[in-house]
């Protein structure tokens, strides 16, 4: 890895976090939960990692078995994370007063 | 595919991940910003698969299977009250499979390392980690698995920072020869106590903090195996999560008026008996009975509702808002009044709530409504207790001084519903329950709201 692309993904990084502060901060109290539960299902991202790990060319070794692990995780972490937020978002419902008790 | 394809499909899912964020920016959007994010993690995980670099699906299908299935499972089962503790387990699945993957790629790797990539590599262990650990003992102590009070020893601070200096001491040697497998592990095991450690010391009542400052770790995590593998949707994604909790970590600090120093370090709720028991108001606290109550909600005009853990505790959520919509029906203006800190994790109080079916509009943060508890008749505190101590105004000595907390006490009558005569989580007398227009109705909060609305219909 070059010095060049170091620089590139420190500069990704940065801003993305600049970026993602902006946004998040528009996110109300109300939705803090889902918030967590949305920003935890998307740190199952790290899923990425652990389908090339657990496909590697030379498959059933250390690092195969280790990527497996790394698979299953994130696979409770993406999966859960994003059904359970969906399932509270849903909840959230605004109703014309006075229609039903 | 190209790699050159993949990096651009992993672009796309970027800003799927941006535009599902954004779009929680409103209890309207929200649904539709899950779906975006979700279709941006789907593409991103296609992509990965048609990867050449990935020749076996075997062991990446039944991967999937068991997560997915474990995962789902738990999201279709769990209880909304318990919701902090579901969100401290998938943190952790989050930070355990960061760890995985750089331990896969370090072990995977052959043809020596740069430092960069090492340094990142070993970042991700450790965090990675300790988030994994961390983030069971929060839910240890979230579900009482694991003593809520802190959990401390003398010397607690030097060990753990002995613990670090450690690793890092470990760290050094790997950086030194990558083969030494003895220092590799030892960093893992380290990482995986570090967690154990850090977390215990802290109450069961500061884990809204903990959870979410685990939340932006397990980003950090994700973000450090981002620049080991060179992989920027890790990168970007990893610092989304990272914001994103910090920005709650500091909205729960600053919601308690304490620094995150004093949370991680100050064993907060940690009982001094000799101070609670000297300290404590003068005057009796006044037990009503479920007659009376519904007599001063009948005749009041405006209702505040102020909830907090207790209500959850006792899953009261849906007695309390048939209660709220008969008041309404009756004419009251019912609002909802929810502190920052209330209940277990940001935002848990709102999300009980709207599983009650309460409309989101319904719901106030504490500065909108603030000033209103002056103009109304009634306010009906439901098993919250730090968040509405006038003690957080007016008494220096108060360990909780400081904190920004509702006006309950200004409103004509405030009806107190609590388990018992004790004092709360961190042992802090709360001078509401003595005031004069305080009327406590003691008892658990489900079968007591359930009596008063009983009443109210006779």
């Amino acid at each position: 890895m070059d010095t060049g692309t170091i620089i590139v993904g420190l500069t990704i990084f940065v801003l993305a976090c600049f970026a993602g502060a902006e946004l998040i901060s528009r996110v109300p109290q109300t939705l803090h939960t889902p918030l967590m539960s949305a920003s935890n299902a998307i740190s199952g991202i790290a899923i990425l990692g652990a389908l090339l790990a657990a496909g590697s060319p030379e498959s059933f070794n250390s690092v195969s078995l280790i990527g497996f692990l790394a698979v299953i995780f994130a696979s409770i972490n993406v999966v859960g994370g994003y059904m359970v937020t969906d399932r509270m978002l849903q909840m959230f419902k605004k109703k014309t007063r006075k229609k039903k008790g | 595919m190209s790699i050159h394809v993949i990096n651009l499909i992993y672009l796309i899912a970027a800003s799927l991940f941006m535009l599902g964020i954004k779009n929680l920016s409103s209890p309207a959007t929200a649904k539709l910003g899950n779906k975006l994010s979700m279709s941006g993690m789907a593409v991103a995980i296609a992509a990965t698969l048609a990867s050449p670099d990935i020749s076996g699906f075997t062991l990446i299908i039944i991967g999937i299977a068991i997560g997915a299935a474990i995962g789902g499972y738990a999201a279709i089962k769990v209880e909304m009250t318990a919701m902090p503790e579901m969100v401290a387990l998938f943190n952790g699945c989050g930070g355990a499979a960061s760890a995985l993957v750089a331990v896969a790629e370090f072990q995977g790797t052959t043809t020596g390392f740069e430092s960069f990539t090492l340094i990142t590599l070993l970042l991700s262990i450790i965090i990675g980690g300790l988030t994994f650990t961390g983030s069971l003992i929060a839910f240890g102590k979230l579900q009482g698995i694991v003593s809520t009070r802190p959990i401390t020893y003398p010397g607690q601070q030097v060990v753990n920072a002995g613990i670090v200096a450690l690793t890092l001491l470990l760290a050094w040697l790997v950086f030194q020869d990558p083969a030494n497998a003895f220092a590799f592990f030892g960093i893992v095991v380290l990482a995986l106590g570090l967690g154990v450690l850090a977390v215990i010391p802290i109450g069961g009542a500061d884990m809204p903090v903990i959870v979410s400052l685990l939340n932006s770790y397990s980003g950090l995590a994700v973000s450090m195996t981002g620049f080991a593998l060179n992989n920027n949707a890790l990168i970007i994604v990893g610092s989304l999560v990272g914001a994103s909790g910090l920005f709650l970590t500091k909205i729960m600090c600053d919601a308690m008026n304490r620094s995150l120093a004093n949370v991680l370090f100050g064993a907060f709720g940690k009982v001094d008996d000799s101070v609670a028991a000297s300290e404590g108001p003068t005057g009796t606290m006044k037990g009503f009975e479920v007659d009376e109550v519904a007599m001063v909600l009948e005749s009041a005009s405006s209702l505040i509702i102020v909830p907090g853990y207790g209500m959850a505790a006792a899953q009261a959520q849906h007695v309390t808002r048939e209660l709220g919509d008969y008041l309404s029906e009756e004419g009251l203006e019912v609002r909802y009044a929810i502190h920052s800190v209330a209940g277990r994790m940001p935002g848990h109080m709102n999300v009980l709530l709207a599983e009650a079916d309460v409309s989101y509009d319904q719901l106030f943060a504490m500065e909108d409504i603030n000033d209103d508890f002056a103009n109304t008749d009634v306010v009906l505190v439901i098993g919250a207790n730090d968040v509405v101590n006038p003690a957080a105004k007016t008494n220096p000595g108060s360990p909780i001084y400081g904190m920004p907390v509702l006006d309950v006490e200004k409103a004509r009558t405030v009806i107190v519903l609590k388990r018992s005569m004790n004092v709360g989580f961190a042992g802090i007398e709360n001078e509401l329950f003595y005031m004069d227009n305080t009327m406590m109705l003691f008892g658990d909060a489900k079968s007591s709201l359930q009596k008063v609305l009983s009443a109210l219909k006779e």
